[in-house]
């Protein structure tokens, strides 16, 4: 072993051969230079009573140790439709998961643990469904069949998602350029995750069987940030029918990325948007610099399709280690191995994604396949080693390994050992291929992890418990006529407007553009102090305030609606606002007299202006006529706000 | 072999495929009113209407497209799929026991049949191994496929062959015999073999799966591990069903099949032994572990009794509130031989039925009666209805099942007609179908939200 590498130095030359610069210091050609291309899979609940396939209620969520009873199911790979075993589902197979269904009475009934087949799908969820299918420009399928999409990760009982295709071949219009979309699917939601430790994985049913849909892009995004762009556009969509489900984890988004010669991978369960633009950036990067890292390991070793990992077993007291995971596994009578990987010098410490390197690849497939809990490896170029150059120097000794190997130690409990043998032996023959297909988890900090295998679609099968569901032309031309509006045609009225842009994002988020509109037709208020009331003002209460119950935007609403009637200037709206909004069920009368509120006509209010303008002649000669006015509105504001508009008062002053 | 081109098409959608010359399993670009769609048309479940035509698009999924809206069709390539397990042969592991596996068809090997669109019992056993590698661990597996029928469809034919079958796999010296089933008249023909097949001294386990195989979670897999532990390992040597203990993937029960009911429509533990207890648990690592004391033990022998027999003229009415003697009488007067009565509470029919019954008897139809609340006793002296019926020759069947009832009436008539011996052979339990005694634990049919129960449910796997 060369007792003079530096891996950090290798780490930061591989980071600096790939090309690698931040987000904020990239443009176009350098992502047209890696071929930067991504897609989305936006996941978004629909806000429906029940449940897709049952009749047990949806959107009500349980705390993970809030259960009445437990299921255990593990997960086995049967045949696609067409004949052929799927790859993510024989590697899951290989994990050996036990999965543990928590149950609550209230969210789940049998249909849930796949004791009972599947009621009729819920006709409130596909109704929606198809609104955004029309919405997206789909062409819509004449007959919905349900269609079982394997996945043995145990986040759903059956082992299969039901889902089914509404719709194909769309498009959305972005800002500057059309996005097609491939394909629209409604979709019962997964369980949710409460733990994963070893073999054991716990799920509680709370969520699953929730409608879903899932609308998919082709992957026409060229850069990071039209990748927001796109998924903040059809997550609007979704939102500008006012029947999709909002809050934490109700949409979700799923990031195809890849560089030119890399491959798919799939970022999943992006929860915020505003993720996208620096998880994509960074994966494309990493497949980049994957494929430089090919083009090394090619040059070196020879033969690359008989490459084999070399290996042995380890006798901790042989060995002067310090380092305490190694002390731990010993104790807990695991099985240490010593890897020797041939040719795989400077690997390891390789740059994948800011503050990771290609070892951490193979730790990532270690925990997620062969169930090692982390930290499950050591290895030969870490920045500080974890185990001396001596102990080094003697396990390669004893692998018969030389200057240009690689070495990795590894501990797991014996059962695990030959998969975790498999696993390491799998990814480094990858690393002469290039980019596995995967799918990765995001991370916070733009960084992702690997998940699993990425599937293909072998994992069809159609759902033999259900029946096709014919889609009437005459169905589909009511949906059609009841749509809302386009959301292009929404931003075009908001710039017709001259809404200012920064509201723009909270009106869609919101889908406020329908009740705005309304009360500007309505009560002929004007278009720019009802959008920034809703996007700066009560944006600025919501951070400021908690209410004691349930706010709606309708509320706002009533407040308009009610000054309108009452002849207030809407001004008082903002008066009236962080009250109403801390207490929704307050009545607006009670508001009104609260804020000791009087009635007065324009002259009550105008009648004190010549009288206090003397006044303050008398005790001021000599300051500027600003001032005086200022002083003079100062005196009358309490009075004069919601009975005359500031702008004529103080007209009014300067005047007289 | 003249090929069907357009599997289960019918009607307008078949004048349209031929129209444009498209076949199913052919690539197609097709035009609609509501847009272009492009995959591979699929077959059509007989079933379903003649307005759409199946397509798998490129992503996996399949549509269905509505004839109505069709402007244009093209075939642009032909590729039929191979669907196929891979079957391999099974391997041979000394010093592992000889088990023989025998297919009837059900759930646990079936597979998509385009024609209806459900599944349909189709993998032969040597499949299944393919499927579930495990079971080499375990036995060496020989298979056969005796007939190839849904659970409804099985009957005395079939419940005969598989007597015989049985008796000269014994005879050839197998150690344990595996039966894969279907679960809906699972419990019928468990109660026939146990009494055509009787001194046999080896397990004879009858197995199937709530959840097709064809699905991830499916309990084929576990069932038939449970099951080959149970033939092969297994001390216990009778007619037994191996299905799910609870719903989880834990362990199974071993029923006895006199006395085990398919008690739920759709869950895994679906099958109960009523009034008893089963004979044992049985899993992959622990073995077969006893519940009850007494059972019949392997033998080294080969002196098994098969006693193939059954006289299909017998019934089992289920008694309603205001019945009518009618029911009765054209049961007689179409020859039914023995009627099984499942009585309400402890045995009871009303007083309309009783020169009904007078008549059957007198033209020597034997009548027996059992109860439908399933658990516990006919007690035909409680009341005076009761002891009114057992004057007019109605015979009380103990706590005999009322489908095991009718199975036992079906293959004693098959046997003798002389109502004595009849009488005799029906209320001599050949296996634990009338017991001596119920067990208080017998019973368990407990309910939720109440606090012990629920906890119970808290702490033990479902």
């Amino acid at each position: 072993m060369n007792q003079i590498f530096d891996a950090q130095k290798n780490y930061e030359q591989t980071k600096k051969d790939c090309g690698y610069k931040k987000i904020s210091d990239a443009s176009q050609s350098d992502y047209d230079k890696i071929g930067f291309m991504s897609g989305l899979e936006v996941h978004q609940q629909l806000k429906t009573k029940e449940k897709l396939f049952c009749n047990c209620p949806a959107g009500i969520y349980q705390k993970p140790n809030d259960y009445n009873a437990e299921v255990i199911r593990h997960m086995r790979p049967t045949l696609s439709e067409l004949g052929g075993y799927d790859g993510t589902a024989l590697m899951e197979y290989k994990t050996r998961k036990e999965i543990v269904y928590r149950l609550k009475h209230e969210t789940a009934c049998t249909y849930e643990i796949d004791d009972t087949p599947p009621f009729k799908i819920d006709r409130e969820a596909l109704g929606i469904a198809l609104e955004i299918s029309l919405l997206c420009k789909l062409n819509i399928v004449g007959e919905v069949h349900i269609t079982r999409k394997q996945y043995l990760d145990g986040s759903i009982p059956t082992g299969f998602q039901r889902t089914a295709i509404l719709g194909v071949e769309g498009e959305i219009q972005l800002k500057n350029k059309k996005v097609r979309l491939i394909q629209l699917s409604i979709e019962e939601d997964s369980c949710r995750e409460v733990s994963d430790i070893g073999h054991r994985r716990v799920y509680m049913t709370d969520r699953l069987g929730m409608p879903l849909i899932e609308t998919v892009t082709y992957p026409d995004m060229v850069n990071p940030n039209e990748v927001k762009e796109a998924a903040n556009f059809i997550r609007f969509l979704n939102r500008s029918t006012g029947k999709v489900r909002t809050g934490i984890g109700a949409g979700r988004e799923d990031v195809n990325v890849s560089c030119k010669g890399g491959s798919r991978v799939e970022i999943k369960g992006v929860s915020h948007n505003k993720w996208i633009p620096e998880l994509t950036h960074n994966e494309c990067f990493r497949q980049w610099s994957l494929l430089k890292l090919r083009e090394k390991l090619c040059n070196k070793i020879q033969n690359t399709s008989d490459w084999k990992i070399k290996f042995r077993e380890l006798n901790y007291k042989e060995f002067g280690f310090i380092y305490k995971p190694l002390k731990e596994a010993s104790l807990k009578g695991y099985k240490i191995y010593a890897v020797a990987l041939p040719g795989f010098k400077s690997a390891l410490s390789h740059f994948t994604l800011p503050g990771k390197c290609f070892a951490d690849e193979i730790s990532e497939r270690l925990k997620v396949i062969a169930c090692l809990e982390n930290p499950n490896m050591t290895h030969s170029e870490q920045f500080i080693p974890d185990i001396s150059i001596d102990d080094f120097n003697l396990i390669s000794k004893m692998l018969d390994s030389s200057e240009n190997d690689a070495v990795i130690v590894f501990w797991a409990s014996e059962e695990d050992v030959k998969t975790a043998l498999e696993t390491i032996e799998e990814r480094c023959n990858m690393a002469f291929l290039g980019v596995p297909n995967e799918t990765r988890k995001a991370l916070k900090n733009g960084i992702t992890i690997f998940e699993r295998v990425l599937p293909g679609a072998d994992r069809m099968y159609p759902d033999t418990d259900s029946a096709p569901i014919p889609l009437e032309s005459e169905f589909i031309d009511t949906l059609q006529s009841k749509l809302p509006v386009d959301l292009i045609n929404r931003y075009k009225q908001l710039e017709a407007w001259n809404i200012p842009a920064d509201c723009y994002h909270f009106i869609f988020k919101n889908n406020l553009l329908p009740i705005i509109e309304k009360i500007i037709i309505e009560f002929n208020a004007k278009p720019i102090f009802v959008a920034t009331f809703f996007s700066h003002y009560l944006k600025y209460i919501q951070r400021k305030y908690k209410p004691v119950s349930e706010f709606s935007f309708e509320i706002i609403y009533g407040i308009f609606k009610f000054l309108y009637n009452k002849k207030i200037n809407f001004e008082f709206a903002k008066i009236i606002l962080p009250i109403v909004y801390q207490h929704p069920k307050m009545e607006f009368e009670s508001v009104l007299t609260t804020l000791k509120f009087k009635k007065r006509t324009k002259e009550d209010i105008f009648a004190p202006v010549k009288f206090l303008q003397e006044r303050f002649i008398e005790k001021n000669s000599k300051t500027p006529v600003n001032d005086k006015t200022n002083w003079v509105m100062g005196q009358l504001r309490n009075q004069a706000i919601g009975n005359v508009e500031f702008n004529e008062l103080v007209d009014y002053i300067k005047k007289n | 072999m003249n090929e069907d081109f357009f599997q289960g098409y019918k009607g307008q959608s078949l004048e349209i495929l031929k129209k444009y010359n498209v076949r199913v399993w052919g690539s197609a670009e097709i035009e609609t009113t509501r847009g272009k769609f492009n995959g591979t048309i699929l077959p059509r479940a007989e079933n379903d209407d003649d307005l759409h035509i199946v397509l798998k698009i490129v992503t996996g999924y399949n549509i269905g497209l509505d004839i109505r809206t069709i402007t244009l069709m093209k075939e642009t390539g032909y590729k039929k799929a191979n669907y196929k397990i891979p079957e391999k042969e099974f391997p041979y592991t000394p010093n592992l026991p000889k088990v023989k596996l025998i297919g009837t068809g059900g759930t646990i090997a079936s597979r998509l049949d385009y024609r209806t669109g459900a599944v349909i019992p189709a993998f032969s056993p040597g499949e299944l191994y393919g499927a579930v590698p495990e079971l080499a661990d375990v036995c060496n597996l020989t298979t056969e496929k005796l007939f190839a029928v849904f659970s409804e469809n099985m009957g005395p034919d079939q419940y005969k062959k598989l007597a015989i079958a049985i008796g000269k796999e014994i005879e050839n010296g197998t150690e344990g015999i595996i039966i894969a089933h279907g679960t809906d008249t699972l419990s019928h023909t468990a109660a026939a073999l146990t009494f055509m097949v009787q001194n046999s001294p080896v397990p004879i386990v009858l197995v199937g799966s709530q959840r097709s195989s064809d699905r991830p979670s499916s309990d084929a897999a576990l069932n038939l591990i449970n099951a080959a532990t149970a033939a092969g390992h297994g001390d216990i040597a009778e007619v037994m069903v191996c299905m799910f203990g609870p719903t989880s993937d834990e362990y199974g029960f071993l029923h006895r099949g006199t006395r085990v009911r398919k008690m739920h429509s759709s869950y895994r533990s679906t099958f109960r032994t009523l009034s008893d207890t089963p004979i044992a648990t049985v899993s992959r690592k622990d073995g077969v572990n006893p519940i009850k004391k007494e059972y019949n033990h392997r033998r080294k022998d080969k002196n098994v009794i098969i006693k193939p027999f059954f006289e299909e003229k017998v019934t089992i009415v289920y008694y309603y509130p205001n019945m009518q003697p009618d029911i009765i009488n054209s049961l007689v007067d179409n020859g039914y031989k023995g009627i099984i009565i499942a009585g309400t509470g402890l045995g009871h029919i009303n007083k309309p039925l009783y020169p009904a019954i007078e008549r059957a008897q007198k033209k020597g139809v034997h009548v027996f009666m059992t109860v439908q609340t399933l658990y516990g006793f006919c007690h035909m002296y409680v009341y005076d209805t009761g002891r009114d019926l057992m004057a007019k020759g109605i015979i009380p069947a103990e706590n005999l099942l009322p489908e095991t009832a009718y199975i036992k009436l079906g293959w004693v008539l098959g046997q003798t007609n002389d109502p004595d011996e009849v009488r005799k052979l029906m209320l001599t339990p050949v296996n634990d179908e009338i017991t001596k005694r119920e067990p208080y634990n017998g019973y368990l049919v407990y309910q939720g939200g109440v606090p012990e129960v629920e906890n119970f449910l808290q702490k033990f796997h479902k």
